[in-house]
Order: C-alpha cells, then structure tokens, then sequence
C-alpha cells in the first residue's frame, strides 16, 4: 500500500516552481515498551508536581519560563510563543548548493521522500540536473508550524529532503583541542595504512546489516509471554592491555593469513 | 583502545521549563491511577504489551543480559570510502575521546582514517539498544555516527513514488545552469540559523528588562539540576586530564 503524503509544498527554483508531495523516509521499528506500575502492572500516568511537597499542579497553572541564571525565569506567555509560529507557506526555498561532502555527516537528521504532486517532467528533470552537477540544495521550508532546514539531494531517480540541524546544534570537531600524546611514527602510519585497507571494501553495503539485538528481545518476548523464558547467560566482559605496536603487529599477521587462505 | 563518548550534537538552546504560579521549578512524576500515588522509580518496571492491557515485563537484567559479549565493544572490522555511506542513515554524532593509555592508538587510527578519508563500521550494544555506528576522523578527533538499520529506512517502492519517467533536456540544462549559478564549496553558516530560537530568545531579552516578568525562587527551594558543560568535559578529556 503506497504511503500518505504528509505534507504537500512546492521547490521553488529560480523562477521555476514543482510541486511536491512529502512522505517520511524511514519506519519506526524500536521495540516499544510502556512504563507499568509493578504492583497491578498497569499503565502509569505522568502529571507535574511541586519537587519538594510532591503537590500536584493543574495544567492550567503552568507557566513555562527561560532560565537567564540559576534560579531566575522569564516568564513566556502561550500567546508569545504562538507569534514566534513562522508564518506558514507550501514553498520549500533552495538558497544554494553544496557538494555533497560540504556537508559532515553530523548534519543530517532524518529524510523524507519528495514526489512528484502533477509536474513529473519537471521533478526528473530536477533529479536528473542535481546527479549531474552532484550539489545537495539547501533548503528551507516551513511544515506544521516549524521551520526547517534541509538538504536537496537526488538518490537514484528521486528526491530526498534530509532535514538539518541548525548551526547552534552541531559541535565542530574543528573547535576541540588536538588529543595529547605523541604522534605517531611513520612505521606505525604505515602499519595502520596496511592494516585499514586490508579491512577496506569497495563501498559500504547496506544488506550486511541488521538489528540482531532487536530480534533476540523480541523472540524473547514472545517466549515470556508464553511462559517459557530461557534462562540468560550472565555475560562477563574482558579486556586486554597491549602494546600498539604488538597489536598492530599481530592483526597484520592474522589478517594475512585469513587472505592467503581464502 | 578504551574511549569514551560525548554528544557531537546538542539539543536546542532555549529549553523552556515549567514553573509554578509562585515560579518553582516543577518536576514530572508517575503516579498509578488506581491508587492515586505517585510512583517510584524502583516502583516502575517496563512492559511489552501483547495484546490490549495485557504486558510482558522485561527487566533491565534480561535486557543486559541479551546483548552478546563481542557487541560491548566497538569492533572496528570494516572500512568503506567515507562518502560512499548515503546520509539517509545518519542519526546522531558522538565523539570518541581517548581513555589514558590509549592516546597514542587513538591518534594513529584517526590520522589513517583521515588521510584514506575513510570510514569505519561497528555494531555494538548500549543501553538497551543495538547501533549500528559508523566512524569518522575529522580534524584529527573520531566521531560516532549512529545509524539506521536498512530496515528502517523505507524504498522509492515503499512510499509508492512513480517510475521514471522522460525529462525534457531543455529543463534539465535550466536546472543545472541554476545550481551553478547558485553553487558555493561551503554551507554559509547564516542560511543554518535557527531563527525560531533567536526570536525566542530576543523575546527573553526584551522582558528580562522588566521585574514583573521575572520570577525567582529561593535557591535552596531549587529543583536540583546537573547542568553538565558539554565542551569543558571533552575539552578536558581530549588534553588527557579528564
């Protein structure tokens, strides 16, 4: 069954302008727990309190404030935060392009597919143009009262909206201190080259992976519900100290002898 | 090679508390409906519901003791390209700090990964949860990004999107004349602005101004918050004095 639209908008493009139908990108697959009371293994309930007397406080006497030091709230009303809605529009405004590895990974937060909503020639056109010059667009649009900001890319013969953090969000490792300790040695560089692209495949390739963790929980689950859960393994962790030199020398080594005899 | 992980991402600057009319600080708490009392946290436990009303509890033990040994560690045995990871995966940024003694392994390994621009992949368990993490060297530090498993991500086919169809030429030539015109080699920091957060916080400046839109409470009626400085801590941790 084809997916909803969650929103419909336009890419507005010089003077040019798709619409566009929304849809998210990704499925939900976390196993979902609830918080029980353990006595009637029921459903709780939240609701605010004060901390100290453990008195509970009505929604309607809630006032939400900023801290501007410790101990000290401005006060916001609902009808302050209600004029700071951006206004809403359908239009999604590309403002530049990028290449695509101006943009660190740190970035990205979560996609969503873009479809054609009537003008299909111009949407492929616009996949097509974007593989070509190999840009991500970025981009900026306003959906359910939020502004966002995105980045434009063509996935084989699609378009992706990848919604960005703002500026304020990310931590640029640029802006860390070096780590101390000495630098390595040409002989270890060498070594570690050697080492990573023995590891190193062509591409990285999606179908290798999967959740087992989440699949062991959920065969457990199903087990407990019927009443035969398997008794579980107390794991132990053990860690080794070695010299980098010896370690280094010794995945060399091995890995080496795994290839041979492949 | 022990490290540790920080956020590489913070959350929004201006969270907004909830406070009582006197302007306390409030906090949130369980409470059961049928007794009406507030709840615990070793009152708690966590459920799996099977059908309606009706849960599977899972202990935090059964959890721990699903994860399998080798996923506690992050078991670095793949490398890719570095841009050959699509970022419809990325989740959230963490960066690896070297524990003390291992400085000397942690630099090595970023330097070879920065210089191949490469990535590496791991699968490892925390807190209740499987990631899939890949790792990044940029300007000498390592970071974590967790991912989503292919299984999340849904397809072209999924979402229902129509075939390919023909394009015009004529367009696209327009289109990749705009996006030259409109190319830079960076993001301009000004277009990555959270404006709905500066207004906000433009807003707070304004009324702070006035005593009758502040309110304050006695510090030692002050909920107790740990507000941990994310960048002292990694600061700190990177110079190995952590």
């Amino acid at each position: 069954m084809p997916a909803r639209a969650i929103w419909k908008g336009e890419l507005k493009l010089g003077t040019t302008k798709i619409p566009v139908k929304l849809y998210s990108g990704v499925t939900d697959r976390t196993v979902r727990f609830h918080i029980l009371d353990d006595k009637h293994l029921m459903r709780v309930k939240q609701h605010m309190v004060k901390p100290d007397s453990g008195e509970e406080v009505a929604k309607e006497e809630i006032q939400k404030g900023y801290e501007i030091e410790p101990g000290r709230f401005v006060v916001v009303t609902d009808e302050e935060l209600e004029e700071l809605v951006p206004k809403p529009s359908r239009e999604i405004e590309i403002a530049e392009f990028v290449p695509p590895a101006a943009i660190s990974q740190q970035w990205y937060e979560r996609p969503y597919y873009l479809g054609p909503d009537g003008d299909v020639q111009g949407y492929f056109s616009l996949v097509d143009a974007l593989t070509n010059r190999d840009r991500e667009g970025i981009a900026h649009w306003v959906m359910r009262n939020k502004a966002y900001i995105g980045a434009l890319r063509a996935e084989g013969d699609y378009l992706l909206l990848v919604t960005l953090r703002s500026a304020e969000e990310v931590i640029s490792a640029k802006d860390l201190p070096k780590p101390a300790g000495r630098a390595p040695t040409q002989k270890e560089l060498n070594m570690a080259k050697q080492l990573v692209s023995l590891l190193e495949e062509d591409e990285f390739n999606a179908k290798d992976y999967k959740d087992e963790y989440r699949e062991r929980v959920m065969e457990f689950i199903e087990k407990k519900a019927r009443g035969k859960a398997p008794r579980l393994q107390v794991v132990k962790s053990k860690r080794k100290v070695s010299s980098l030199d010896s370690v280094l020398e010794k995945s060399l080594r091995t890995l080496r002898k795994e290839k041979r005899a492949a | 090679m022990p490290v540790s992980l920080f956020p590489a991402n913070k959350s929004s600057r201006a969270p907004l508390r909830m406070l009582s009319s006197e302007g306390e600080p409030l906090a949130r708490r369980y409470y059961s409906e049928k007794t009406e009392r507030d709840l615990d946290a070793d009152q708690i436990v966590r459920g799996y519901e099977i059908k309606k009303d009706k849960y599977v509890v899972i202990t935090d033990d059964e959890l721990e003791r699903l994860a399998p040994e080798k996923t506690r560690d992050i078991d670095l045995k793949r490398f890719v390209p570095a841009n050959s990871i699509p970022p419809v995966y990325f989740e959230r940024g963490y960066f690896l700090t070297p524990d003390k003694g291992s400085e000397k392994a942690y630099k090595l390994l970023a330097e070879t990964m920065e210089k191949g621009g490469t990535a590496g992949l791991a699968t490892f368990v925390m807190r209740g949860k499987e990631y899939l993490v890949s790792i990044f060297a940029e300007h000498g530090i390592l970071r974590a990004e967790t991912m989503r498993f292919p299984d999340e991500l849904r397809s072209p086919a999924d979402v229902g999107l129509p075939k390919k169809s023909k394009v015009s030429p004529a367009m696209v030539r327009k289109f990749e004349k705009l996006i030259s015109s409109k190319s830079k080699k960076q993001m301009s920091a000004r277009k990555l602005e959270d404006e709905q957060t500066e207004r906000l916080l433009k807003l707070v400046k304004k009324k702070s101004g006035s005593r009758k839109n502040v309110v304050e409470v006695a510090t030692e009626k002050r909920a107790e918050g740990n507000v941990v400085d994310l960048m002292a801590v990694l600061k700190k941790s990177l110079a190995g004095k952590g």
